[in-house]
């Protein structure tokens, strides 16, 4: 159902065109929140799916054979934002590429393939979900009803357009019946199959159906025979990194003011071999050996100990500043960086990961690699 | 990803057509297909003359008939919708061959068979002689967002492995002596296609983390910067100045 050019005027063409790019603005938005910066790769690989998915035939009977349109499954499997995004990008591709549905028409096929389908999907099986018991079949069974209402919608959307748009005089009424009885026949064979496919990911990776995130269960403890919510495993408090970075001072200071004190005054392996077998004869003096602090020692110190001890806690004090120094600059670079993103990818990742652990049994491998065919 | 990264569409050449920068490309197919669309379906003389322009088009780019006709075979399902509009469509009839028709419904069906010809047409013509990474590259000049862009450019990359990823899952299914008949079957696809979604989702991960561990930082790199000349961009643009000349025309007449 791809309208070609001339199908819809150019006004409201441009209208639609508009208004798709909007809601694919919001969406890009959207989407940077439920993905964050995996979004590019991750929507990529979605929408991949979605175009191949769309090319897996379905046999209905004696030789006729349907495919999914994916619109629904998009939303829920990977929340409203993303979903309009990736079936924009079929789109849009299949416009460009593929000369599948017209150029002008681009705005009316976003209009009613993409937004329409997925943001009824999606408004319809957060109701249902939250209104059912918190169990997986209600997830099918919501699945089933999204993407049952979410096709004659999109029928009823463009049906609309035509309404305001139509290049044709044809009486709205018959439009809208035809398109909304085929539609509701495509919708019946799209909600069986896009609930068996929520259902067959939620059987295995629950925490990857964005629309069941909230249906995490509790765990359960079987106590003297009655079952007792087990206690909610604390998150490990987030230690204080200042704590960490003072006591890792002292402790460096420690070490090397007091500890040097009684550490082995024998050259280290390194040098002892190369002593032993001559090698270092050849070894220029440091051009540094002249310097206030060269051998771990202070000049003009002339207790070995103490010497030692002080050019130790020099050392860690000059260390420590420079490299927070550099840390600091570092950072600071990065986050004018004009991304606005502070912090680096993969910290932020590991966050989402353990955010959408949701209840399943082996649902927390994010790396699984995929068993080969 | 054995067929390579080219799309079907494109063939490939060495034409002026081919060697246009792909954003001029672009704003003139646009502009060509919206003035198409705008032009008045009465004045039935433009349309000859908007083929004509692109058979020019064609012949520049050293696109041979053959191929462009096979390619406009997408459109057949929109030809139907166009056969049956005379006969639902209101207003007075005409007799046509012993069948009462709508005169609205044949003005209606010539000018979605008219415009979506031309526009299919022209798209065609786009997709024949840019290749993928270029026509994204030019989206990308032409300012659509770069995240958009970047979605797109994965989805093209990975499009080939997921489809063939699908297409072992089905040779899996029928090298078990699975057949799927009817709608008793659908259950067994479904699950196809859940495992299909976890694979694209998970390879989707590792993608990112393999790209986050090669320094990426939420913007990709564009190396080849593509600039057009003032004459490049007159050369694509002749084709829609034409065309505007030809719908003012129409409107006229």
């Amino acid at each position: 159902m791809h309208a070609p050019d001339g199908f819809i005027d150019a006004p409201i063409s441009a209208a639609a065109g508009v208004l798709a790019a909007g809601a694919i603005a919001v969406s890009l938005r959207g989407a940077r929140r439920e993905l964050d910066e995996r979004t590019a790769p991750l929507a990529g690989l979605v929408a991949a799916f979605i175009f191949a998915v769309q090319m897996l035939n379905f046999p209905v009977a004696a030789g006729t054979s349907g495919h999914l349109l994916g619109g629904a499954l998009a939303a829920i499997l990977v929340g409203p934002c993303t979903g309009v995004l990736c079936v924009s990008v079929v789109l849009l591709l299949q416009a460009f590429l593929f000369a599948d549905g017209g150029l002008t028409a681009l705005g009316v096929n976003i209009t009613t393939m993409a937004i329409a389908t997925a943001v009824t999907a999606y408004a319809v099986f957060r109701v249902l979900v939250t209104l059912l018991p918190r169990t997986r079949r209600s997830v099918t069974v919501a699945s089933f009803a999204a993407a049952l209402i979410s096709v004659p919608a999109s029928a009823v959307v463009f049906t609309l357009l035509y309404a305001i748009g139509g290049t044709t005089e044809v009486s709205i009424a018959k439009v809208a019946t035809a398109m909304v009885g085929v539609h509701v026949l495509i919708g019946i064979g799209e909600a069986v199959i896009t609930a068996l496919t929520v259902g067959a990911v939620v059987a295995v990776r629950p925490d990857l159906v964005h629309g069941a995130r909230g249906l995490r269960q509790r765990l359960k403890l079987r106590v003297n025979g009655e079952l007792v919510d087990a206690p909610e495993s604390e998150p490990a408090p987030a230690r204080s990194p200042r704590k960490v970075w003072i006591a890792g001072l002292v402790a460096s200071l420690v070490l090397a003011g007091f500890v040097s004190f009684y550490a082995s005054a024998n050259p280290d392996g390194l040098e002892k071999v190369a002593t032993d077998h001559g090698i270092d004869e050849k070894a220029e003096e440091h051009p540094y050996a002249d310097s206030p602090l060269a051998d771990y020692a202070v000049k003009d110190v002339d207790d070995e100990r103490l010497s030692g001890g002080l050019a130790g806690v020099i050392g860690v004090t000059v260390t420590v500043v420079a490299g927070t120094g550099v840390f600091w600059v570092v950072r600071r670079r990065r986050t004018d960086d004009g991304s606005g993103e502070p912090g680096d990818g993969r910290g932020r990742s590991d966050n989402d990961d353990s955010g959408r652990d949701g209840g399943g049994s082996d649902a927390d491998s994010s790396s699984t690699t995929s068993s080969p065919v | 990803m054995g067929a390579g990264h080219a799309h079907r569409l494109y063939r490939h050449g060495n034409s002026p057509v081919h060697r246009l920068p792909p954003h001029t490309k672009i704003t003139a197919v646009l502009a060509f297909v919206l003035i198409v669309v705008s032009t008045p379906r009465e004045a039935m003389w433009a349309f000859a003359v908007y083929a004509g322009l692109l058979a020019l088009v064609a012949y520049a780019a050293r696109v041979p008939p053959g191929f462009l006709l096979r390619r406009l075979l997408i459109e057949v399902p929109f030809v139907a919708f166009a056969v049956l509009l005379p006969f639902v469509a209101e207003g007075e009839r005409t007799e046509v061959l012993g069948l009462s028709l709508s005169v609205e419904g044949l003005w209606g069906a010539w000018n979605v068979l008219a415009k979506g010809t031309l526009g299919v047409a022209a798209s065609v013509l786009l997709a024949a002689t840019t290749e993928l990474r270029e026509l994204l590259l030019g989206l990308q000049r032409l300012k659509l967002p770069p995240l958009l862009v970047q979605i797109a450019s994965f989805m093209i990359r990975y499009g080939d492995v997921i489809t063939d990823e699908m297409r072992r899952m089905r040779i899996a299914r029928e090298s078990r002596g699975f057949e799927a008949r009817g709608v008793r079957h659908w259950g067994v696809l479904a699950k196809s296609a859940g495992a299909l979604f976890i694979r694209s989702y998970e390879r989707g991960e590792r993608v990112h983390l393999a790209m986050v561990s090669r320094g990426y930082s939420g913007s990709m790199p564009v190396i080849d910067e593509v600039t057009a000349s003032r004459a490049q961009w007159s050369h694509a643009l002749a084709l829609p100045a034409a065309a505007l000349v030809v719908c003012l025309l129409g409107w006229v007449l």
